[in-house]
């Protein structure tokens, strides 16, 4: 088949782009390899890991499942429009939340959603707004009070 | 993932005559949390890709008209788990919902769209099945409604004809009081297909209507319209137990043997007609 592009608009991070997509790229891919965001992670490309977690038009979905064409008109927020500004980079640091790191994007973009969410989450409330992410070193109970902490902060 | 075209139509006409035209080479794009992954594998190949997300006629709405709940085809997941009505009239629908997947699978998912993949375990057809859904069809012949017993045929089909497609999904308002409750059993609870799973609907009198699903080809309807109190007799429970599953004809494969399903189907009913039971007396 001729390989066709099509152009989309998206905002990523509040930054506006025009591009022109092949229809069988993923979001992911398009935000990696076209726009050069590598914070966001690939892994099981089917939607059970999380890594690749971004929040869509506010929700938090496995970037992995969706086309870039469907992004068209929509506001994606990925790892770098948090860096910097959220409370809960810094928590995951102070709380030794990272290991390898490689879950941590998609695991920092769900937490995000989940404080969206809820303010002032429950432990339990975390866990299962987590449940879409592995982290194979291990580390989810970390990773829990890291979000708990953030909450907290931002209280304060 | 193969190259494929796409298409974005805009009404249900042009929608229709894109399914028609291209029959098997089509598949049907809303919430993409199974097609992408299906698209990844290879297995099956679908040339043409046509996105229902912008067809006017179909929304992510849940209305209530006088005697039902109406849930657009685009509806997710997450707002089928959430909504006030469905939690109020139908907390099976609404505990199956929040089950699917993840967070992230079911800000994305449709309900309609985990129907027509038409899979034995789809956690939300034990809970439509005992509610007895209506499913709203539209093709190049018009509109057409189903009931959802009707509605699978096999694994993986549906009685949609070439060219059809779900609109959306009614549920009649239950007669009060009621109670109902779904549970299912997963090797781990997020991001798991069900081994097994559960619904039950319990009227004032007593009556009860029990729907299972990966037990059959397709999603199990068993109605039981004498009086439903398990016994206290464990033996006899039991026996209660065993008739109401006589039709279960469960498989083994990677997630369960045949043996284990037909065990725990058991436990898992003893479950839902419990919890059911309990939200008919509060």
């Amino acid at each position: 088949m001729k390989k066709k592009t099509l152009p989309i608009t998206l905002t990523v991070n509040g930054i506006r782009h025009t591009l022109q997509v092949a229809p069988n790229h993923t979001l992911l891919k398009v935000l990696r390899e076209q726009l050069e965001l590598t914070g966001t992670k690939e892994c099981c490309g089917a939607g059970e890991c999380g890594a690749c977690t971004v929040l869509l038009d506010g929700r938090a979905v496995n970037s992995c499942l969706v086309l870039a064409v469907e992004a068209d008109g929509c506001q994606v927020v990925t790892i770098e429009g948090l860096a910097g500004t959220d409370p809960l980079i810094d928590s995951f640091v102070e709380k030794g939340a990272i290991q390898c790191g490689f879950c941590t994007p998609g695991m920092i973009l769900s937490a995000k959603y989940v404080l969206m969410q809820h303010p002032h989450p429950t432990l339990e409330q975390v866990q299962k707004g987590l449940e879409g992410n592995l982290c194979r070193c291990g580390g989810y109970r970390r990773i829990a009070e890291a979000v708990l902490a953030a909450a907290e902060e931002g209280d304060e | 993932m193969r190259a494929f075209q796409y298409h974005r139509p805009s009404t249900l006409a042009e929608a229709a005559e894109l399914l028609t035209r291209f029959g098997a080479e089509a598949a049907v794009l809303a919430g993409g949390t199974d097609l992408l992954v299906r698209l990844r594998k290879g297995k099956q190949y679908f040339p043409q890709v046509i996105d229902i997300k912008h067809i006017q006629d179909l929304d992510a709405e849940i209305r209530q008209s006088e005697d039902s709940l109406h849930i657009g085809a685009l509806t997710s997941m997450a707002a089928v788990a959430w909504h006030p009505l469905v939690q109020q009239h139908y907390p099976a629908l609404a505990e199956a919902a929040d089950t699917v997947g993840s967070v992230q699978i079911r800000n994305r998912a449709t309900l309609a769209g985990n129907i027509c993949n038409a899979s034995p375990a789809a956690d939300t057809a034990p809970a439509l099945l005992i509610f007895d859904a209506r499913v709203h069809i539209h093709g190049a012949q018009g509109a057409r409604v189903l009931p959802m017993r009707e509605f699978f045929l096999a694994p993986g089909k549906t009685a949609l004809q070439p060219g059809e497609l779900v609109t959306a999904l009614e549920l009649p308002l239950p007669a009060q009081p009621c109670g109902s409750a779904y549970q299912r059993l997963t090797r781990r609870r997020g991001v798991d297909l069900a081994t097994l799973s559960a619904a039950c609907h319990v009227g004032a009198s007593g009556n009860a209507v029990f729907a299972f699903g990966a037990v059959a080809p397709t999603p199990l309807l068993v109605r039981d319209d004498g009086q439903w109190l398990p016994s206290t007799d464990a033996t006899q429970r039991d026996a209660q137990l065993q008739a109401l599953i006589e039709h279960a004809s469960p498989i083994s494969d990677i997630r369960a043997s045949r043996e284990y399903r037909l065990a725990m189907l058991k436990v898992i009913t003893l479950r839902a007609l419990e919890s059911a039971f309990q939200r008919l007396t509060v």
